[in-house]
């Protein structure tokens, strides 16, 4: 018992044990990066298990004896209440620190110092970390798939006029502003189609067809992830008020509908749109691969997004539609202005969570021989001139997908904190 | 005398099994104000509920304005349109300012212009005194004010007759008076009320008379005066001894 007295600080003393617990805990850090980054083991002196604990430990006590309830110093207060209240957090959070340090050397010689990005071969990469030339020799082909190379400006121009549509209404004038929502449920979908299929596609306007079958990588992600977004949503919507709604029939259909789309895996889905449902139609209907495959995955997700649509109504508290009926408005008016701005408000983080879902769906569309991003890595690592690198490829595509849904949800934040009205 | 503007007759409801309202039989004339009170889970707040249909009756009639409220009423929102509605719990939109929470009805159910519909709100909500919060939301208004803003919204539809649903009961003592007399001033303007409530200081000041319920039944129902001087059942006088 002394000894643990021994090491507890009380307030005469922090300033004189925090000093000695920041050494303690430097010695062993200096410890764990010298072996970590220079191969060198300063306590190669202590028998071979001890070796492994000996910082731990030292980093532990050193915790410990800087372990009080106030002290009065900010920094070590803020330390003490977050990081270390007890010796079980110390112990994971020295644990988490030195796994850091120790992984830190071997993934950044791998990643930077001991990688190749120059050259436009394999026989470039002659080093032992990752092969960057691979990715750049290959970039074209995971941004714009088979899509011929000199038409790329096509796919460009056509997303920077879509997104720039997409602007519009920021720009929309106040008297216009009760069009929005017709605007972007309705007008932008189509003009963006338009838009995709007479810049992209072609055929017309002196500009070469190219087939959906050449589409591919990133700008084939953003496309059928783009179209599945605009299209799920509205339609989750009317499911949603549909299964709760008073009519049977439409409260069935919706119910059945819900129930059966989620029931089915999206692979399934998907293998049904491309190989069983051209067989259904009639001979001399054509209809795209591309376009089945976006309907596919938008009735898929329209079925999800009106679950948590629902969700959202549901909570509600029933004053909000008492108020709006005694005030003689009926079923689309009190809706509309009542409860669907608050109950969409509500889900947010709910349909941010199924839209993320749905970007990293996407990839699934390789199963149809869509091959977007992650198909593209799929078909590239498979080169024989280029076999062995699916790591790099892997590493890239997670980075970009990341980038593309975290800022997804940092957009749904934004959101939550823009229609935040109450208190 | 007039036609009454209310009238109810042998209307009962059930929810499920349970026999929320017996056999109630009610006529009410215009400008008159009604309170009406009784213990809790009395069906008070169902029968006012039953007046403008937010609650269906299974049995009887209720006949508003000379319009009859059932299954086969199409333009159910035009009668409530003439019948406002002010709720225990406020209920106002906490997505739009106090502004647009009275305008709102007006614009797109009564398809009133925007200014025209602003200045009759801005005039509503001076009679209540909260014309200078606007352009706050709700949230951000104390219970009483928020209160006066539902009767300032209810009265933007320029309603007929107006409901109270236990419109203090959720209020703190302080906030009580303002609420009240909001209501007061609104019952010298005139209006047809019906008032849930158990304030009988003030059923005592504006009623022309006062309806006492229990289980489900009209027990008393009696000039103000002579409610609170002699009542005739017992129940209502061990009402009144409890809560005076």
């Amino acid at each position: 018992m002394q000894t643990i007295n021994f090491l507890k600080p009380n307030r005469n003393n922090i300033k004189n044990y925090s000093i000695i617990g920041s050494v303690l805990i430097l010695i062993s850090l200096i410890d764990v990066i010298s072996n970590a980054f220079l191969k060198i083991n300063l306590t190669s002196f202590l028998p071979g298990s001890l070796t492994i604990l000996f910082p731990l430990i030292l980093g532990l006590i050193g915790l410990n004896m800087m372990r009080i309830d106030y002290s009065g110093n900010k920094t070590l207060d803020l330390l003490n209440k977050n990081i270390n209240t007890n010796n079980f957090n110390a112990l994971l959070t020295l644990l988490i620190l030195f796994s850091i340090i120790k992984a830190l050397p071997p993934s950044l010689s791998w990643m930077i110092l001991d990688a190749n990005i120059s050259g436009d071969s394999k026989d470039a990469c002659t080093g032992t970390g990752a092969c960057w030339t691979y990715i750049k020799v290959w970039f074209r082909r995971f941004m714009y798939g088979m899509y011929p190379n000199e038409f790329h400006w096509r796919i460009n121009t056509a997303f920077i006029l879509v997104i720039a549509l997409g602007f519009v209404g920021y720009f929309m004038k106040e008297n216009l502003k009760k069009y929005l929502a017709l605007y972007y449920v309705i007008i932008y979908p189509i003009i963006a189609y338009l838009v995709i299929y007479y810049l992209i596609s072609g055929g017309s306007f002196g500009l070469q067809w190219v087939e959906t079958g050449a589409w591919g990588g990133l700008s084939l992600t953003f496309i059928v992830s783009f179209f599945c977004l605009i299209f799920c949503f509205p339609l989750g919507m009317i499911f949603a008020l549909g299964r709760r709604s008073n009519l049977p029939v439409i409260k069935y259909i919706s119910i059945c509908y819900i129930e059966f789309w989620r029931g089915v895996p999206l692979i399934t889905v998907l293998f049904m749109s491309s190989v069983m449902f051209p067989m259904f139609l009639p001979e001399d209907f054509f209809m795209d691969k591309l376009v089945r495959v976006i309907i596919a995955i938008t009735l898929f997700e329209a079925a999800y997004c009106a679950e948590v649509i629902r969700g959202g109504l549901q909570s509600l508290p029933r004053g909000q539609y008492d108020a709006a009926k005694s005030l003689g408005m009926g079923y689309w008016k009190m809706h509309i202005f009542v409860i669907l701005p608050q109950a969409l408000k509500l889900v947010i983080p709910g349909i941010a969570n199924t839209f993320l879902a749905l970007v990293k769906d996407t990839p699934l569309i390789f199963v149809v021989g869509l091959a977007e991003l992650a198909g593209m890595l799929a078909l590239a690592k498979t080169n024989p001139k280029w076999l062995g690198f699916a790591m790099e490829g892997y590493i890239f595509a997670s980075i970009i997908f990341w980038i593309i849904c975290y800022a997804m949800s940092k957009y749904s934040y934004n959101l939550e904190a823009k229609y935040k009205t109450e208190r | 005398m007039s036609d009454p503007i209310i009238k109810i007759q042998n209307m009962n409801k059930w929810f499920g099994d349970f026999q929320v309202l017996k056999n109630i039989n009610l006529e009410v004339e215009a400008n008159k104000k009604i309170v009406v009170c009784g213990p809790s889970g009395s069906g008070k707040s169902t029968l006012i509920r039953c007046i403008n249909r937010l609650e269906e009756h299974q049995e009887g009639d209720i006949i508003v304005d000379g319009n009859e409220l059932s299954e086969k009423t199409k333009d159910i929102e035009k009668i409530r349109a003439e019948v406002g509605m002010v709720f225990q719990q406020f209920n106002l939109f906490p997505h739009l300012s106090i502004l647009d929470n009275c305008t709102l009805a007006p614009i797109w159910v009564k398809k009133m212009p925007k200014k025209e519909a602003q200045e009759l709100a801005l005039d509503q909500l001076k009679k209540v005194q909260i014309d200078d919060q606007a352009n706050k939301f709700p949230g951000q208004l104390s219970g009483g004010q928020q209160q006066r803003c539902a009767i300032a919204r209810a009265l933007c539809m320029q309603p007929k007759i107006m409901l109270f649903d236990e419109p203090t009961s959720a209020l703190d003592p302080e906030m009580i008076k303002e609420v009240l007399d909001a209501m007061v001033s609104l019952a010298k303007g005139g209006m047809t009320m019906i008032v849930v409530t158990h304030e009988m200081g003030f059923a005592k000041e504006v009623a022309d008379e006062v309806i006492f319920m229990d289980e489900g039944m009209i027990i008393e129902k009696a000039d103000t005066k002579e409610f609170f001087a002699n009542p005739k059942s017992d129940r209502t006088k061990l009402f009144l001894s409890q809560i005076l």
